[in-house]
């Protein structure tokens, strides 16, 4: 299964991307913020967006799944 | 003197007023949102008040809440800390209306240099030397004249503009016109106003800041300066008392800049003036950071002066006791961040084991606790060491050591890019810039991940 997950801990700020979506390798798909700074993630992997695992405001850790792709 | 002060902040800046409050045997009562439960400036403190959620705007920034707790504890004067409400004259205002002594400066001070613009007009009246720079310009003749006067290189820069955007760097003639058009068109594409100017580009500046100190009866004071060259995302790390660029000279000069300047807006209370200093030796005014500073302790390790219990005394209305003193050896802090030493990113957790050494010449300033998390709300300071030493070689010496033996288990921290920076030999030659972390640690990082 194809992942994106979460660069840092923080708090989900935005979302660039939503499902049915194509997204390609290196681009910005959602925001975090911690601690004053906001960091975008982006995808390692280019591919359809099956599901977006997180909604604004969510906490994740480092390392958690942010969206699956198909 | 006070009745009771209440403590506006957290962290380490809270655990260390309210050790101040302690030592001058006034009660003091902090305040503390849903996140910081067990936070050392709650369980240290005697009386502490919960104001609501974790984000800021809801907890440390709300004034009604502080004043209401304020009201409800009976204390008489609040202290800001830094970040937070210390730079709101609005809050200042409302803490005066409510009978209440803010321990900083007065709320007109405080807006005469919170406007930057308004600030640099103010300073140039008052002969503080500001980076030149030219009026608005017209066309490219207007520009040609006005680069040659300032000597190149020179920075166009939109007026109207911030942050950085529509900031070109031009080194001699024949790039200027170029410059000028593009920065001209990007101005009145961003900023929906083309009009632009020179400014003097300094070259490898340092950051050089002095302390002030100025009581209600006129008298104001400097107690030397803090180089704060090192800077990641123009935040320092590194700060350092005596600055290695000084002599016994220079600092007599920017220290009486410094004064006039602080006594140009009629300043009271401990304040920072902050300078570019050029490789030439040529000093200019940035800002004025009308609080007290993160790093106001590699001041106090070199002085012997108290600087949160000077602040209280100012704003209590007793005069200075104390002159401007020389500095007695060097101190050097280090800013302990919870990130990831590899990509500079925040990383919050929970802090499992804690171990910080002690020492004569070793003095720690720590916000958080062994079993604390530290949350994605705040700053990601944790803490502060600051180390002593006869001369600079050894404060960083100290430094080192001390920093071999801090153990913030569960949390990563930058304590591994610190010791990067002090074991460089450039940093201990005292060559260093704002530009130092860019130029020798990030950039070197890029080239050995090449490889």
């Amino acid at each position: 299964m194809k992942v994106v997950t979460a660069n840092m801990a923080g708090v989900v700020l935005r979302l660039m991307v939503s499902p049915g979506e194509q997204i390609t390798s290196g681009q910005d798909v959602v925001c975090l913020e911690s601690m004053k700074m906001e960091v975008n993630v982006n995808a390692m992997e280019s591919g359809k967006i099956k599901e977006v695992k997180v909604g604004i405001g969510d906490f994740v850790n480092e390392g958690d799944v942010l969206i699956v792709l198909e | 003197m006070f009745n009771k002060i209440l403590i506006a902040n957290r962290g380490e800046i809270a655990v260390r007023i309210l050790r101040a409050c302690q030592e001058l045997g006034i009660p003091a009562v902090t305040v503390y949102s849903e996140a910081d439960v067990q936070a050392p400036h709650v369980l240290q403190a005697e009386e502490s008040y919960l104001i609501g959620p974790p984000p800021v705007a809801q907890s440390y920034l709300n004034m009604h809440k502080i004043l209401a707790v304020a009201k409800e504890s009976g204390a008489d004067a609040i202290h800001p800390g830094y970040g937070l409400l210390s730079e709101n004259p609005e809050f200042v205002r409302a803490c005066i209306q409510a009978g209440l002594t803010f321990i900083g400066p007065s709320p007109e001070a405080m807006v005469k240099m919170g406007e930057k613009t308004m600030a640099r007009a103010l300073m140039e009246k008052a002969g503080v030397p500001v980076v030149p720079g030219s009026e608005p310009l017209a066309d490219l003749p207007e520009a040609q004249i006005a680069a040659e006067t300032i000597g190149y290189p020179v920075m166009v820069k939109a007026a109207a503009g911030g942050g950085g955007i529509g900031m070109q760097v031009v080194n001699n003639p024949e790039e200027l016109e170029n410059a000028f058009q593009t920065c001209r068109s990007r101005a009145a594409a961003y900023f929906g106003n083309g009009s632009v100017y020179l400014e003097k580009f300094l070259e490898g500046p340092r950051h050089i800041e002095l302390q002030i100190l100025a009581d209600h009866y006129g008298k104001t004071i400097h107690l030397n300066e803090r180089e704060c060259s090192i800077q990641r995302r123009h935040q320092k790390i590194i700060e350092e008392a005596p600055s290695p660029l000084l002599d016994e000279e220079m600092r007599r000069r920017m220290g009486e800049v410094a004064i006039r300047a602080a006594q140009a807006i009629n300043y009271t209370n401990a304040g920072t003036v902050e300078f570019l200093v050029d490789k030439h030796r040529n000093f200019y005014f940035l800002e004025m950071n009308t609080r007290l500073q993160v790093e106001h302790p590699v001041t106090e390790m070199i002085t012997g002066v108290d600087l949160v219990i000077a602040q209280i005394k100012i704003a209590a209305g007793e005069p200075l006791s104390i002159n401007t003193l020389p500095p007695k050896g060097h101190s050097v802090e280090c800013r302990i961040c919870a990130e990831d030493p590899v990509t500079f990113f925040p990383a919050p957790g929970t802090i499992g084991d804690l171990e910080l050494p002690s020492g004569p010449k070793l003095r720690i300033d720590c916000g958080v606790s062994a079993g604390y998390t530290v949350s994605p709300y705040y700053d990601p300071m944790v803490a502060k060491v600051i180390t002593w030493g006869e001369n600079r070689q050894q404060a960083i010496g100290a430094m080192v050591a001390a920093l071999d033996k801090c153990k913030f288990n569960g949390i990563k921290t930058n304590i591994p890019v610190l010791k990067e920076i002090l074991l460089h030999p450039r940093f201990r030659e005292g060559a260093i810039t704002t530009g130092f972390i860019s130029e020798n640690i990030v950039d070197s990082r890029k080239a050995s991940l090449k490889k």
